[in-house]
């Protein structure tokens, strides 16, 4: 198979971080080409030189034999690279035929400021019946489904005569029938000599798509291997760079009485969970795919969307939690999926934030008595070793790991009897992770409450004592740390 | 990384960048110094107070709903519909006091209206108190026939003025208030609240704070603020005029913005509101004295929002 890219010795540097040290990839005519690595490795990175928006401080990118400049995102669309985005960066307001072809529209002849919109109608129409998506062209794209609208940005590569496609994640928000159309879709794709970059933290699906795979790791490149000739464990190990046991430390609490029943918990949008139970000196993980409904699941129970009904016993007492207030006043914490978005107050500082959740506890008659509110910070500084200059620091020039700890002060500082952790280490490098798995190791010991929401296999599996899975807004099953496979796991997770 | 970047701290217990704040005032008052030999003058100096106390009073609510993310332009309409109510009163006999605090209260009424309206029914700031700009004007006018409510009660003249000590009430009044509302932002769980949605709402409703109890406060505080400087006004010249007021909200505005508080809310100080009011008060009365064109001010005033909001840019982006 013809060679139709080759990036060589790419260095990408940002202030204060070498986010790409030298790495390499190549790709072939028809192939797919997996790119596996944990967060922070440097693939989006990388894919944002190949699709324009960042340039290399070094290193050489060798397309269909000819060395080029890709100096921006249209000038790699005009050459034929293109990348599907795992959220799907399309106009909900324009029709698909209008999203296929958004600035690369089809002109009238004889008035090229006119579009042709007839033209486009009909090309986006067959692109359409090529791929099996039977909606009309001009359907306005906000009112399809997310599966849907990942065709409508595959067709757009057919429309541009997309030389190397790139795949972000693109199964993340599909179901299983949904995932095999896209896999024939990809086969199609194929066919035609596009060269595929496939970029999925799903092993499984790889074992079915895959042609060849590349490791990064830390901003290198490791290596290449033929999918066939490598593993799953050898992959991990690869990306890991280290054996898996030694990630998730044990800890020494003994599973004790119940403390939160979850009887009954419904929500407008579909969440409809019975039977829950959550016991002091268990970790208990919540495993399923994007899309299952565990935020939705974790809101409802803290009170961040209104429940139908609500049903919920805490520590022997029916509660009653309308609002997120009421929630917070029982004892209940939450950690956010997204930090930046509503975990931090980015623009305060450590000890606004840590003080956040207790301001009644830290005030007489309204007025903050701030010695204890800055002695109280301090305190957590050193408890949970956060990296800071100071308690003034403001909250977003901390890193990830050391936010994540905050917000952990935070719900620490009020005394929250049940946490519950909604993706705990996104964004944070292998290294925090460690120290995050041991936070929950001795709050659990400490008798706290403790509910992981992940959707990382690996990470579900060895931190929780018991796993329930989600799947469409239910939970279908419970397994315990003893009998609990990767496979069991994601079977549960996918029915 | 961090440490070459020396803006990364709050400024919490630095006195010196609170002293810092008041250097391009100080800058500008030099200049005019220089340029005319009235201004260092006390009258003058005690005219600018006074001329800045309105301003001043209308900012500091403004500063704390511009904190929170909102905006408010009806304040100069409560105002002004505060003032004919407060006249109303007087002149159907009610107590001069009673009338005073019944018109303050209105004022919060229609305050708590616009808070209700965003809080609970969910419009944005800029379009409920928009309706409610028009809306308490419109009142101002149909309570009196758009004509002045004249001969109000001599009583009334003290708060407006009156002085102690040489110092005009109104000045006492916009300083109290200054001291009251900086203690606020600065040491009470509200203020803490009011920063805190602005810098993150969803992060602070997640964190236990009911958001929109305190969305309502600060219109309501809007309204009471707005209420007593309506009764300001009508007091200086013993009658209340329903066109008090039009375009104060304006000004007040761009003393919070000179003052360096973010338009995206989640940072200010009163302290910087305080400065701002002064500096536009400083800058027309400069020019005043320069005798520059009164068009000429508009122009220099709009030329400071840009420069100063500019500035603060810049600084927040090292």
């Amino acid at each position: 198979m013809k060679e139709i890219l080759s990036m060589n010795g790419i260095v990408k540097e940002f202030p204060g971080v070498k986010a790409l040290k030298g790495v390499h990839l190549d790709l072939r005519e028809g192939e797919v080409h997996a790119l596996l690595g944990e967060n922070g490795a440097g693939k989006s990175t990388l894919m944002k030189i190949l699709t324009g928006s960042y340039q290399a401080e070094a290193g050489e990118i060798i397309y269909f034999g000819k060395q080029v400049e890709i100096d921006n995102p249209r000038k790699a669309q005009e050459m034929g690279i293109n990348i599907v985005h795992q959220e799907i960066n399309l106009m909900p307001d324009l029709t698909v035929a209008e999203n296929i072809f958004v600035g690369f529209e089809i002109r009238n002849k004889r008035f090229p400021f006119v579009f042709d919109f007839a033209k486009m109608n009909s090309q986006a129409a067959d692109i359409l019946q090529e791929i099996g998506l039977h909606v009309p062209p001009t359907t306005i794209t906000g009112k399809l489904s997310v599966a849907q609208r990942q065709m409508v940005a595959i067709a757009r590569m057919l429309a541009l005569n997309s030389k190397i496609v790139i795949l972000d994640e693109p199964t993340a928000a599909l179901a299983s029938a949904e995932v095999d159309t896209l896999f024939g879709i990809i086969d199609k794709l194929k066919k035609k000599g596009i060269g595929i970059i496939y970029i999925s933290h799903r092993l499984e699906e790889l074992d079915v798509v895959a042609d060849r795979v590349s490791v990064f790791r830390d901003g290198m490149y490791i290596t290449t291997k033929e999918y066939s000739q490598t593993n799953k464990e050898e992959l991990i190990a690869l990306m890991v760079g280290r054996k898996l046991e030694n990630q998730y430390p044990d800890h020494s609490a003994k599973k004790g009485k119940e403390i939160l029943k979850i009887n009954h918990l419904r929500t407008k949008q579909g969440l409809d969970v019975r039977n829950i139970s959550l016991h002091e000196g268990e970790i208990l993980g919540i495993y399923g795919l994007v899309g299952a409904g565990r935020t939705e699941f974790a809101r409802a129970l803290f009170g961040a969307d209104r429940a139908e009904t609500y049903d919920v016993i805490l520590r022997g007492k029916s509660i009653s939690v309308r609002n997120t207030a009421d929630a917070v006043k029982h004892g209940l914490g939450y950690l956010t999926e997204d930090r930046k978005k509503d975990g931090l107050a980015l623009g305060l500082d450590l000890e606004n934030n840590i003080s956040l959740a207790n301001l009644k506890g830290f005030s007489r008659q309204g007025i903050m008595n701030t010695r204890t509110c800055e002695a109280n910070a301090e305190e957590y500084i050193s408890k949970l070793k956060i990296v800071t200059p100071s308690i003034y620091q403001f909250a977003k020039y901390l890193s990830g790991g050391n936010q994540q700890k905050v917000i952990i002060a935070k719900w620490l500082t009020r005394n929250a009897s049940i946490l519950i952790f909604d993706e705990p280490t996104r964004g944070i490098d292998v290294g925090a992770r460690k120290e995050v798995y041991e936070l929950l190791n001795r709050l659990v010991e400490a008798g706290v409450g403790v509910i992981v929401i992940s959707s990382d296999l690996p990470e579900v599996i060895g931190v929780s004592d018991r796993i329930l899975v989600m799947h469409d807004f239910h939970f279908t099953g419970e397994l315990n740390k003893s009998e609990v496979t990767q496979e069991k796991l994601l079977k549960m997770a996918v029915e | 990384m961090i440490g070459s970047n020396t803006n990364t701290f709050s400024n919490k217990n630095k006195a010196l960048s609170q002293l810092k704040a008041f250097l391009p005032l100080v800058l500008l008052g030099l200049v005019f110094t220089v340029l005319s030999r009235n201004f260092l003058m006390g009258n003058n100096l005690i005219t600018i107070l006074q001329q800045s106390t309105n301003i001043a009073i209308l900012a500091y609510a403004e500063t704390m709903v511009i904190i929170t993310g909102g905006i408010d332009l009806s304040l100069g309409s409560i105002l002004g519909v505060s003032g004919v109510v407060v006249g109303k009163m007087i002149l159907a006999g009610v107590p001069v006091w009673v009338s005073v605090l019944a018109g303050v209260l209105f004022g919060g009424f229609l305050g708590f209206i616009n808070g209700f309206v965003i809080s609970r029914m969910n419009l944005i700031p800029f379009i409920a108190t928009l309706g409610m700009q028009n809306i308490a004007r419109g009142i101002a006018y149909v309570l009196t026939n758009s004509l002045p409510v004249s001969g109000l009660d001599e009583e009334l003249y003290f708060i407006g003025g009156g002085n102690v000590g040489g110092i005009p009430v109104p000045v006492i009044i916009m300083f109290v208030l200054a001291l009251l509302f900086a203690f606020i932002m600065k040491k009470t769980s509200f203020g803490r609240k009011v920063y805190a949605i602005g810098s993150n709402r969803e992060a602070a409703r997640l964190s236990g704070i009911t958001v929109k109890n305190i969305e309502m406060w600060v219109f309501i505080i809007g309204g009471l603020l707005a209420g007593l400087v309506g009764v300001i006004l009508a007091s200086r010249v013993l009658s209340s005029q329903p066109n008090a007021g039009i375009g104060y909200e304006s000004d007040a505005i761009a003393a919070v913005f000179i003052g360096g508080t973010s338009p995206l809310g989640g940072s200010g100080t009163i302290l910087g509101t305080v400065i701002g009011a002064l500096t536009i008060a400083v800058l027309k009365n400069g020019l005043n004295l320069l005798q520059v064109n009164a068009f000429w001010q508009q122009i220099a005033i709009g030329v400071v929002i840009i420069v100063a909001v500019y500035v603060d840019n810049l600084r927040r982006k090292k």
